[in-house]
């Protein structure tokens, strides 16, 4: 088939959209940004997509909560229209602020298929935004795209991202029935909620989710600030050790996954 | 006006950082016997909504249902506080820019409620047994600033603010006719104008001749428009200096170079709102510094913020529009340890300054979705009134939209934010000094920002500007719309109406409208044919936008509100009418000497001193609350290193996606060496700021730099002086370097005068400061270069020569002296050793490049090895030095024009080929342990840890206690 077809949400506030747009094209998809004053005014054009993606940032300034104002600005019109899209064989990715508001959304980790805030992102336990570079570990889980035991390097950049669910067996229950795709690890390759290989202190170590049928996944770092050989914090050691540069930064997986797995079913 | 009050505030059992941040801050600053904070987020809901209503939106919008829970109070019901609590609650000021109330407004209309008014505040219980009178003091200092916030401890908000009562919209003549010089002095110092007697008087004279008086609004747009701020009535004045004359001291020396240099990557200096050079065929990139100096004295959130936001607003508003894609920021704080004691009655305690703008910068750099990249932080006692905050940004734009011009008859459209009554008379404020009693004066001078509101003009701009639909574009900064449509109207003429502009609260006067300098305004000259299409473009993006009035022919600015002409003042006069100032200028230089030190006994101990002053040591802290990832361009990130804690010496981006071409930011700027030679101070500063650019990999011959002044009372001879003599010795080496200046700015009158204990004053003055910022274009990001040691047994080379130049270094900082002989720059073998040096890592020679700056040799190599966790041997007896030098000057001489280099060993050659003949030395070699040792001769000066460098390093601004809980393990 055609490339697939990746919408790239704007909403005020959003600001990841161009990395986001340029690694899905990167990936071989084809990118097409679409305001969301756009999208409610015409919902039905989400279904002229095979991938929806809420890039990172700061919609409606986070105000009362991060995500919150941009979620219920989406849910009465597109909340049920992209469970539906998900569950037609669409793909949805959220990445940092696009995750919060996947959450407050309830689509994510959407246990049920149906549309409930099970989770939350809530404050850092440092109680302040912080921009570093973290390790992640895919998991063994749901998510249909995503392999797993990947480590992974990419930046987190956020104030908001303790994931935190109603109580710690909830949590525990998001890690043993393959909710917890992407989880913080420490150099020894285990889950941690320790600073700084987890930059929020969230429980379980978890960094990112995907939903009941694996095809939602919202992250908190950034696979879209490293799809690039030259995003990577040491890439000049790399260089050098290997006389060249790889092809892709660790973010780029999740590009060329969504797009190889929308690319195959379609 | 009675709401209804929402609490919101964490589930039993849920952690809460906010009030576990706020319980560490009290305690910090001395508040006894606090057990717990616990936070809440209040919302005020007009009493217009029903019980339901405000109870389904809370349930919806305000509060969390994984880990909240909210109490409803009833509009005006009494609030009981627990025994043993109190309650400690923040709510903005009236008419202070609530951003997060215009967010409930929205989602009230998402949710089909009516949009009523609406408040926000911030509440914390806390309990344990403390004095309510020293809570409500301390939480003046650390948890809240009262200049734009409310503070109320045991008491809740009553309500919501009540209408503004109608405004006086009449026109307001300002009778001049037969005033001598003082009353016109005492007039413009009433109204705080800040124009001075001749000035007023060159005002009197014009509307004399005109036969009337000019109105309220004429004068304040005089006022606005003749500010330093604008005019930069100084520099470009003529002065007098020593015997000769020099006229225009900014077009004869600053500009001067870069006309003469006269290349050909500029497209538009010193014309537009920011500097734009050619990046590739297609685009350009342009570059804007500014300082936000006086607000963030007094309120250091809202001031850094609102400086952030006013640069960004630059670099939109140059061309036909340009996308931001960098921001870099420069502080100069007193030291953050100052004892309270010490602290002049009325300033601000300089940590409590910094924290402010640090998240000042965050808050607003970060939501923009600009990477903060770049940056320094300086520090020196007499910074302690006059904070200096420098803010600058990058942007991109198609080289083809790097002209404007409005025609006649272009629409003038405003967008963006709302008009208050916030920030009046900023820019007369800008140019007063000032004092004891600024704080409460100057308050409205000092805003908040709203970044959202600044992205979503942003974006409608840069969409307006991709198809085309506007002429000309300028930004409302100082003086608002008055200088915004005064500057475009240049040479053509306008005519305005205030009535349509939409405000933030009704109760606004015509003047006020005009000259407010609210935030996050932009101005369009837009052909009329496409003024529907801008509107419907910024009503996509969510932008507001209205139309202001249209540009003429007649060289007339009129401005009207309904029927009433407010002003009808001759374009002329108002930006050609400004008599120039003659200015008195002298230097005589200080009477210095050098310090009789007795030979250093513990080198160790003094490394370690060296690497922990404030101005040398990690800056990680305020580095990573900022995002310097967005955008995907930060291929040289701010730092580096195996655990990406080094420091960088330049951040490098590749700003179009997939494409390796590259910008190198840097910067330069040190103030101690200004209160020994100014003239040291410049050329320090712009070879500095070339050094770190080329360190990691800049181009020096494709770089382009910017002067950003921040200087005492230039009204004082020798102050002036001490400028001018600064100023000609930087232009002297920048035409040297053949790097041309493309953008600038001055804020003068950085003076403080303290009231003291026994009613005296006392005029505290910042050392004369010039920050040079240098951006270089090159073509391929990967030939660029980080600090970290990469590989033990490479061979450590030192270019250039070391002298005997350490007045006003750290070291002798660290002694308590100033010292004398200051380093100086040696035009032309600085100029061999920036080309020298770039040719060895375009060569491939090179595997790590660190500037040598503060703290000389030593930092510099003990940087390289905490970032690649690679110890080294440094032989000080190898070092190329002039003169007699012991191994302690060897170590800390601030000498310029040096650069250390990684060297693989069978790359030596290549290096020298590459330097030609530049002087180096081979000093040392990278080991493959965490060592770190300085030898002279065969004597042993120091031996020490990474592991201890690192902690001397990073404890000093470790103020979250997390850096350094790693480097002790």
């Amino acid at each position: 088939m055609s490339n697939p077809k990746a919408l790239i949400l704007r909403a005020p506030g959003i600001n990841c959209e161009r990395e986001t747009h340029h690694a899905f094209e990167r990936a071989g998809g084809t990118s097409e940004y679409l305001h969301i004053k756009k999208l409610l005014e015409q919902p039905e054009l989400l279904d002229q997509f095979q991938i929806l993606a809420v890039p990172g940032g700061f919609s409606y300034g986070d105000d009362i909560s991060s995500g919150r104002v941009l979620a219920q600005e989406m849910k009465a019109q597109l909340g049920e229209r992209i469970l539906n899209f998900v569950d037609r064989g669409g793909l949805v990715l959220g990445i940092c602020n696009g995750f919060q508001v996947l959450v407050r959304l309830g689509l994510l980790p959407c246990t049920k298929g149906t549309l409930e805030e099970e989770v939350t992102l809530t404050h850092n336990l440092s109680n302040h935004y912080e921009c570093r570079w973290v390790t992640v570990q895919t998991q063994k889980s749901r998510c249909s795209f995503l392999p797993e035991g990947l480590t992974l390097r990419w930046p987190a950049a956020h104030g908001e991202g303790r994931l935190v669910a109603t109580s710690p067996e909830a949590q525990q229950t998001l890690v043993d029935e393959g909710f917890a795709a992407v989880v913080y690890v420490d150099k020894d390759g285990n889950a941690t909620e320790q600073y700084p290989a987890n930059p929020n202190g969230a429980p379980l170590g978890m960094a990112g989710l995907t939903n009941h049928n694996g095809r939602v996944l919202g992250v908190m770092p950034h696979p879209d600030r490293s799809y690039l050989p030259i995003h990577m914090p040491n890439w000049r050691r790399t260089q050098l050790d290997n006389g060249e540069l790889p092809l892709d930064g660790d973010g780029m997986v999740v590009f060329r996954e969504m797009v190889k797995t929308a690319k195959a079913e379609g | 006006m009675q709401a209804w009050r929402i609490d919101v505030l964490a589930k039993q059992g849920q952690l809460d950082p906010i009030g576990d941040a706020a319980q560490r801050t009290l305690t910090a600053a001395g508040l006894h016997g606090v057990t717990d904070v616990r936070s809440r987020r209040g919302y005020l809901l007009s009493a217009e909504l029903s019980e339901q209503q405000v109870e389904g939106f809370a349930r919806a919008v305000l509060c969390d249902p994984v880990i909240e829970e909210f109490v409803m109070h009833a509009p005006d019901t009494a609030v009981h506080n627990a025994p043993e609590v109190h309650t400690l609650t923040i709510v903005p000021k009236p008419g202070v820019t609530d951003p997060v109330a215009h967010s409930v407004q929205k989602s009230l209309a998402d949710m089909f409620l009516p949009v009523v008014a609406v408040g926000t505040y911030q509440t914390y219980d806390v309990h344990g047994d403390v004095a309510s009178e020293q809570l409500l003091a301390i939480a003046k200092k650390d948890l809240a600033n009262d200049i734009v916030q409310q503070i109320l401890v045991d008491a809740l908000p009553a309500g919501l603010p009540s209408e503004s009562p109608m405004p006086d919209l009449s026109v307001h003549q300002v009778p001049l006719k037969g005033l001598d010089e003082d009353a016109l002095i005492a007039l413009s110092k009433d109204g705080g104008l800040a124009l001075d007697g001749h000035e007023m008087k060159t005002i009197q004279a014009h509307f004399e001749m005109q036969q009337r008086a000019p109105t309220r609004l004429e004068l304040e747009t005089l006022a606005q428009t003749w500010s330093e701020h604008c005019k930069h009535k100084t520099l470009t004045g003529t002065v007098s200096f020593d015997g000769r004359t020099i006229d225009n001291l900014m077009k004869s020396t600053i500009a001067h170079v870069t006309h003469t240099l006269d290349r050909d990557f500029c497209v538009s200096v010193f014309v537009d709102n920011a500097g734009i050079i050619k990046f590739d065929d297609v685009d350009s990139v342009c570059i804007k510094v500014e300082t936000h100096n006086r607000p963030s004295a007094i309120e250091p959130f809202g001031g850094a913020g609102t400086g952030v936001g006013g640069v960004i607003r630059d670099v939109i508003g140059t061309g036909l529009g340009a996308r931001p894609i960098a921001n870099s920021d420069v502080f100069c704080f007193a030291p953050p340890d100052l004892k309270a004691e010490d602290l002049p009655r009325g300033c601000l305690h300089p940590l409590t300054v910094m924290k402010g703008v640090v998240s000042g910068v965050r808050d607003y750099g970060n939501p923009m979705g600009i990477p903060t990249v770049n940056g320094s932080v300086h520090f020196d006692d007499n910074f302690v009134g006059n904070p200096l905050v420098y803010v600058g940004s990058v942007g991109i734009l198609p080289t083809a939209r790097g002209l404007k011009k409005a025609n006649p008859g272009d629409i003038i459209v405003a967008l963006g934010g709302r008009t208050g009554r916030d920030g009046i008379h900023g820019a007369t404020f800008s140019s007063l000094e000032l004092n004891t009693k600024s704080e409460s004066l100057s308050g409205g001078a000092v805003q908040i920002g709203d970044p959202i509101t600044e992205r979503k003009a942003m974006d409608a701009v840069l969409a307006c500007a991709d198809e085309d639909l506007f002429s000309a574009i300028t930004d409302c900064g100082a003086g608002g719309f008055s200088s915004a449509v005064g500057e475009m109207a240049e040479g053509l003429g306008a005519i305005v109406t205030l009535e349509a502009c939409p405000l933030k609260y009704a109760g606004l006067t015509p003047w006020e409208i005009w000259i407010s300098e609210a935030q996050e305004r932009m101005v369009l000259a837009v052909p009329p044919e496409k003024l529907d299409r801008v509107l419907a473009v910024c009503e996509a993006e969510a932008s507001e936008a209205f139309v202001l009035g249209r540009f003429t022919n007649d060289n007339r600015l009129i401005v009207k509100h309904n029927d009433d002409v407010h002003c009808d003042m001759d374009l002329a006069f108002m930006h050609d009418g400004l008599p120039s100032r003659l200015l008195v200028a002298s230097y005589k230089a200080p009477e210095l000497s050098e310090p009789n030190l007795p030979a250093e006994s513990d080198h160790k101990q003094a490394l370690l001193d060296v690497m922990a002053d404030f101005g040398v040591c990690s800056k990680e802290w305020i580095i990573r609350q900022y995002d310097h990832e967005v955008q995907a361009a930060s291929a040289g990130k701010p730092l580096c290193g195996i655990h990406e804690d080094g420091p960088a010496d330049a951040a490098v981006l590749a700003p179009k996606l997939g494409s390796m071409r590259g910008v190198v930011l840097s910067n330069g700027l040190n103030p101690r060496y200004s209160k020994i030679d100014p003239a040291a101070m410049a050329e320090c500063a712009l070879d500095e700021a070339m050094r770190n650019s080329v360190a990691a990999g800049g181009d020096p011959d494709y770089t382009v730099i910017l002067d950003n002044y921040c200087w005492g009372n230039t009204r004082d001879p020798q102050c002036l002086g001490e400028l001018v003599r600064a100023t000609e010795a930087m232009c002297d080496l920048a035409m040297t370097y053949r790097t041309p200046f493309v953008s600038g700015k001055d804020s003068l009158h950085n003076e403080f005068r303290a009231t003291l204990d026994d009613g005296g004053t006392k005029t505290i003055r910042i050392p004369g400061c010039i920050l040079v910022t240098a951006m270089s274009v090159i073509p391929d990001v990967r030939r660029t270069m980080t600090s970290d040691f990469k590989r033990a047994g490479s061979k450590i080379v030192l270019v250039g020569t070391t002298k005997d130049e350490l007045g006003g270094s750290v070291y002798y900082k660290s002694k308590g002296e100033l010292g004398k002989n200051a380093p100086r720059v040696l035009k032309d073998s600085a100029l061999a050793t920036l080309n020298g040096v770039h040719r060895a890592i375009q060569a491939g020679c090179v595997l790590s490049a660190h500037d040598l700056s503060e703290g000389g040799v030593a930092a510099a190599a003990t940087e390289m090895s905490i970032g690649g966790r690679l110890g080294a041997d440094v032989q000080l007896a190898s070092l190329i030095v002039e003169g007699n030098l012991d191994a302690t000057k060897r170590m800390f001489s601030e000498s310029q024009s040096r650069f250390l280099l990684e060297i693989p060993p069978d790359r030596l050659d290549d290096l020298k080929a590459n330097l030609h003949e530049v002087p180096f030395a081979v000093i040392g070699e990278v080991r493959s342990d965490e060592q770190l040792a300085f030898t002279n001769n065969n004597e042993a000066i120091a031996n020490l840890t990474i592991a201890e460098a690192e902690y001397a390093w990073k404890h000093p601004l470790d103020l979250d206690g997390t850096l350094t809980a790693e480097a002790k393990r």
